[in-house]
């Protein structure tokens, strides 16, 4: 077998889950640290000498390119796998477990995925997107910080925002430890160490990001 | 518990053969005993109905103590039933009361294709076997037990995996009818072993492309199969053949792999 092959079979392509996944957690926590900085309260003082080390470090931009080469492989097998695991039941139970036998999240991945997928197209083309077409093409960086106390104004985009975090947490619940079983690492030994972290990171991470557009409208930052 | 009686309906998928379209059939059961097994049920019920001249219903059946794997149903959305770490022939009807319902489906999954009513072919997983859940030995006398020194943790943990019976739960509540769990032990029972270490990187290569190949779903880490197991095998075997897999493959098992 080829290196293709191997990557090939269903437990190499939940590696490649795997793999993009844990990936993408890193990014979480990255991403979250350096948004959490409008918490100093400083008029986003803080946080725009980080977005602006972001926006323009030249290791970071390359790491950007395999992000989102990372992203879309993650999006594109998960969708796959969902259609293909499907395909392998044609005829379906008439009476099924439910939550009997598993917990709705776990079976729930790829809706959940797709919800994320959705809140990620809105969030680029409000964010990253316009940042990145002035960097290239305008006057420069955007005043990122202004930009979302006056997105984060309107209500519907609060709801929309907070929304999009409860899908990331549930799907991190199921996908931290996913990725680490996948990888075998999950040993009687581990296991329950790595369901803890995956847990509190799964709460903790989208709640820091939900209470950033909460924060705004509610204005308990300037 | 006290002994007592029900009567009973039962719906039961009626199929004629793998190609043919199937459907339920209802029929009413009379004076169950709460002390008889759910396959005693059926005994009943299939007396009954070729006393009525009618075709009696189809199902696997062999040992009856819940050791074989051969019992199947798929019964109110559970494999085996709701009972815990239990096969059909240890599921008893004091589970059920006076005037229950009770749906009877064959393992779904397009790898197990049904041979007639609940029926089902598990022959996949035989081939899956064939493809390396095995050791070569050389014939002849058999090596003195103690010759080869086995710790007691590995051999406890081996034996665990080896109590699988290949009954196919696993696949039957696997949302995605993946074949890991079963997999997974097999791969888990040798590699735990001395005698399973020469075969060990093709094995667990060469079962994972047979298991593939038979068209089984990809795990997703959901835990249906470790929740229906009737002997308790643990998704951490699910983890030891991923290891097993990567580790075939960093060893370059592709030398060796069919």
């Amino acid at each position: 077998m080829s290196w293709k092959n191997y990557f090939n079979t269903s437990i190499g392509k939940k590696l490649q889950m795997a793999l993009t996944g844990i990936f993408l957690i890193l990014f979480l926590i990255v991403h979250c640290y350096i948004n959490a900085q409008i918490f100093m309260d400083d008029r986003g003082e803080a946080f725009m000498a980080a977005a602006h080390f972001m926006g323009t470090n030249v290791i970071i931009r390359t790491i950007e390119i395999g992000l989102f080469a990372f992203l879309i492989l993650h999006i594109l097998q998960g969708l796959a796998l969902w259609i293909k695991n499907r395909s392998r039941r044609t005829s379906r139970y008439h009476v099924q477990a439910g939550s009997a036998t598993s917990p709705w999240y776990r079976r729930s991945m790829g809706l959940l995925g797709t919800l994320i997928l959705l809140f990620l197209i809105i969030h680029i083309s409000k964010f990253w997107a316009p940042n990145r077409a002035a960097q290239t093409f305008g006057e420069g960086e955007l005043d990122l910080y202004v930009m979302m106390r006056d997105e984060f104004q309107n209500l519907w985009v609060v709801i929309l925002y907070v929304f999009g975090c409860v899908a990331l947490a549930w799907h991190l619940i199921h996908g931290f430890y996913s990725a680490f079983q996948t990888l075998g690492l999950t040993t009687n030994k581990y296991k329950s160490i790595i369901k803890g972290i995956g847990i509190a990171f799964s709460i903790i991470v989208p709640l820091i990001f939900a209470l950033m557009p909460i924060a705004f409208y509610l204005e308990w930052i300037s | 518990m006290e002994h007592y009686t029900m009567n009973l309906t039962l719906k039961v998928w009626k199929q004629k053969n793998h190609k043919a379209q199937g459907h339920f059939e209802t029929y009413q059961v009379k004076d169950i005993s709460s002390e008889m097994s759910f396959l005693e049920m059926f005994d009943v019920l299939n007396e009954q109905l070729i006393a009525e001249g009618k075709e009696p219903i189809a199902f696997d059946h062999d040992c009856r103590e819940g050791i074989c794997g051969a019992c199947s149903m798929h019964i109110n959305g559970r494999a085996h039933g709701p009972w815990h770490h239990t096969t059909t022939c240890q599921l008893h009807m004091r589970e059920y009361k006076n005037g229950d319902t009770i749906v009877v489906e064959p393992w779904r999954a397009n790898a197990f294709p049904v041979i007639k009513d609940l029926v089902v072919d598990r022959q996949s997983f035989d081939r899956i076997i064939q493809a390396g859940g095995y050791i070569s030995v050389n014939t002849g006398n058999a090596v003195d037990a103690n010759a080869l020194p086995i710790d007691k943790h590995s051999a406890d943990e081996s034996f665990a995996s080896a109590a699988c019976i290949g009954c196919g739960a696993c696949v039957a509540a696997c949302p995605n009818a993946s074949a890991m769990l079963f997999v997974s032990a097999k791969v888990s029972h040798l590699a735990l072993l001395p005698q399973g270490e020469p075969e060990r990187q093709t094995r667990a290569l060469n079962m994972v492309q047979q298991m593939d190949k038979e068209g089984f779903g990809g795990c997703t880490n959901i835990g249906a199969c470790e929740a229906e197991c009737p002997k308790g095998i643990s998704l951490e075997n699910i983890a030891r053949l991923n290891r097993e897999y990567i580790g075939a493959v960093m060893a370059g098992g592709s030398q060796n792999a069919v």
